[in-house]
């Protein structure tokens, strides 16, 4: 080693970033080894939320799990259920009635807007902005009201069942939704005057936390951190499930692979996601909301399926094992944010510490969701 | 260099305004009517479906409509219902005699109510349970009931 290089090495000091910082967003805690305000090494500790949620669902039977599927990534809720029953129903050889799938997808949408509203406020929180999230919340609220006068709660949804969805949708339900839609498209030019095009915002993340299409690969990073890299891939596009294939929407892309790119494909997303509602809602079927016959203790025959959705942080999978017993022989889950954040370690090196918290809050990482 | 010079003056110029838009719709925001109610003095209508913690249905009679078939206990994914009963004579079914809820474990997922066959469990509409000690949590649904003044003690 030369004195050089002694030199530098003195002048590095680490730095914790959590497990308690508001800019994590849970309890992560991020090991920075600092070169002044450059940022040398960053290590993340991760495990702190760790619940055992793979290992509940392998001695629980499977309809027990459905709560657990709700509580990882708590901020698109039914989108994670949505993966776990789609994957059961697969292994079990449930046929879903049309209009549970119909509901499952309006629902769904929902949440991945009410998703993307939250990320917005809290990732403008992170840059120092404090004012937009109220107003983020403010419609957030709408989506939740919405969702709770049908499912009953409004965080942790526990709606979806094995075979269809446990309540059926009300008018009151539809022409609050349609009233939403509208509202939420009136605000959006109020959003983008208001965020995209204010100058601080935009020199915070413009050329910020550049992710290359490659680094994406090779982490198996998804979601709008893919597409914000330019890699057009979405789970509902590309391996349709559900109804999906019914609907006419465009998937966002930006090329830029900064944190601006992904804030846009997020913004697209929410008219896009409202699209699909509006035509759902359109289009949505009369008929039985639960399939006939869905045995009270499931046991699927020997076997195994994967299946995996689009969850507003990327593609979200499940792979259940069965042994022809009432409880999974294995439950993995495939979690967006876990590769999302994977790369953080790579692409942050060499950044400033400002930055690389605009990087940290545009990948919009769900703890417990990784940790599980 | 005269490029350079307009090009700074412009996004000078340009981003000023962007604030300048920023704090308009901040100003207008500001007379607008509040969103928000002041809890505790004024409630919102809680929506038909609402899941606060299970409460036990009586019959007219005023009897629990709880037949102790044991299908609540043995959905909950919480291990949190907790059933006894037994058949008292000239009584066409069981009657529950235990019937305790540990709310500190209870997921809210609603497979309770859904797996009773007998309409004997509903949601109840409460949401103000704070409190100190974890014991208040475990709640006898019967005793509950009975202070309803329904139940026959
Ligand atoms: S399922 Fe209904 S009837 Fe059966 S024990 Fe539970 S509350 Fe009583
Ligand atoms: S709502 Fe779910 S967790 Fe709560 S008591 Fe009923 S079954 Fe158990």
């Amino acid at each position: 080693m030369s004195i050089d290089d002694q030199s530098i090495h003195a002048e590095t000091f680490i730095l914790n970033l959590g497990p308690q910082h508001p800019a994590t967003h849970g309890v992560l805690r991020i090991k920075l080894t600092m070169d002044g305000e450059y940022i040398v090494d960053a290590e993340p500790v991760i495990g702190y939320g760790h619940r055992m949620h793979e290992k509940m669902g392998e001695n629980r039977s499977y309809a027990k799990f459905l709560p657990n599927a709700s509580r990882m990534d708590y901020v698109g809720a039914l989108l994670n259920t949505h993966c776990h029953v789609a994957a059961v129903e697969r292994l079990a050889g449930i046929t879903v009635p049309e209009r549970a799938e119909f509901i499952r997808v309006i629902t769904a949408e929902l949440n991945r807007v009410s998703s993307h509203l939250l990320w917005m406020g809290a990732f403008l929180v992170d840059l120092g902005a404090f004012t937009p999230l109220l107003y983020t919340f403010d419609d957030r609220e709408d989506i939740l009201d919405l969702l709770e006068s049908i499912t009953g709660s409004r965080l942790t949804y526990c709606y979806y069942r094995f075979g269809g969805v446990c309540n059926d949708i009300d008018d009151d339900f539809i022409a609050g939704t349609r009233s939403f839609i509208e509202r939420m498209r009136s605000r959006m030019p109020m959003y983008h005057s208001l965020v995209t095009e204010n100058i601080i915002f935009r020199k915070r993340c413009e050329g910020i936390g550049g992710v290359p299409a490659e680094t994406c690969r090779r982490y198996g990073a998804t979601g709008p951190v893919l597409r914000g890299s330019g890699v057009c891939y979405d789970v509902r596009r590309n391996e349709p499930y559900s109804v999906y294939p019914l609907f006419d929407f465009s998937v966002p892309v930006y090329p830029e692979g900064d944190c601006m790119a992904r804030y846009r494909v997020r913004m697209d997303e929410i008219v896009e996601s409202l699209r699909i509602v509006e035509q759902a809602l359109e289009r949505i079927p009369a008929g039985p909301v639960m399939a006939e016959k869905v045995p009270l203790i499931l046991k699927p025959a020997r076997g195994e399926c994967y299946f995996n959705v689009e969850a507003a942080r990327g593609s979200f999978g499940m792979r259940i094992v069965s042994d022809g017993l009432d409880a999974p022989y294995r439950l993995k889950v495939r979690s967006p944010c876990f590769s999302n954040f994977s790369l953080f370690r790579e692409c942050v090196r060499g950044t400033l510490l400002a930055d690389a918290l605009a990087f940290l809050g545009s990948l919009d990482l769900v703890i417990p969701e990784i940790d599980r | 260099m005269k490029s350079d010079l307009r090009s700074y003056l412009k996004e000078i110029i340009g981003g000023s305004i962007s604030l300048l838009t920023g704090m308009w719709i901040t100003l207008r925001q500001s007379f607008r009517k509040p969103v928000t109610v002041s809890y505790p003095y004024r409630t919102l209508k809680l929506p038909e479906r609402f899941r606060g913690h299970i409460e036990l249905k009586a019959d007219e009679q005023g009897w629990a409509k709880c037949v102790v078939c044991m299908a609540c206990q043995k959905a909950c994914p919480s291990f949190c219902i907790k059933v006894n009963g037994y058949k008292p004579a000239g009584m066409p079914r069981k009657v529950a005699t235990i019937y305790i809820l540990d709310f500190t474990t209870c997921s809210l997922c609603g497979l309770c109510v859904e797996s009773c066959r007998f309409d004997a469990l509903m949601f109840s509409r409460e949401y103000n349970l704070a409190s100190f000690r974890k014991e208040d949590y475990v709640m006898d649904m019967l005793e509950r009931l009975r202070r309803r003044r329904i139940c026959r003690p």
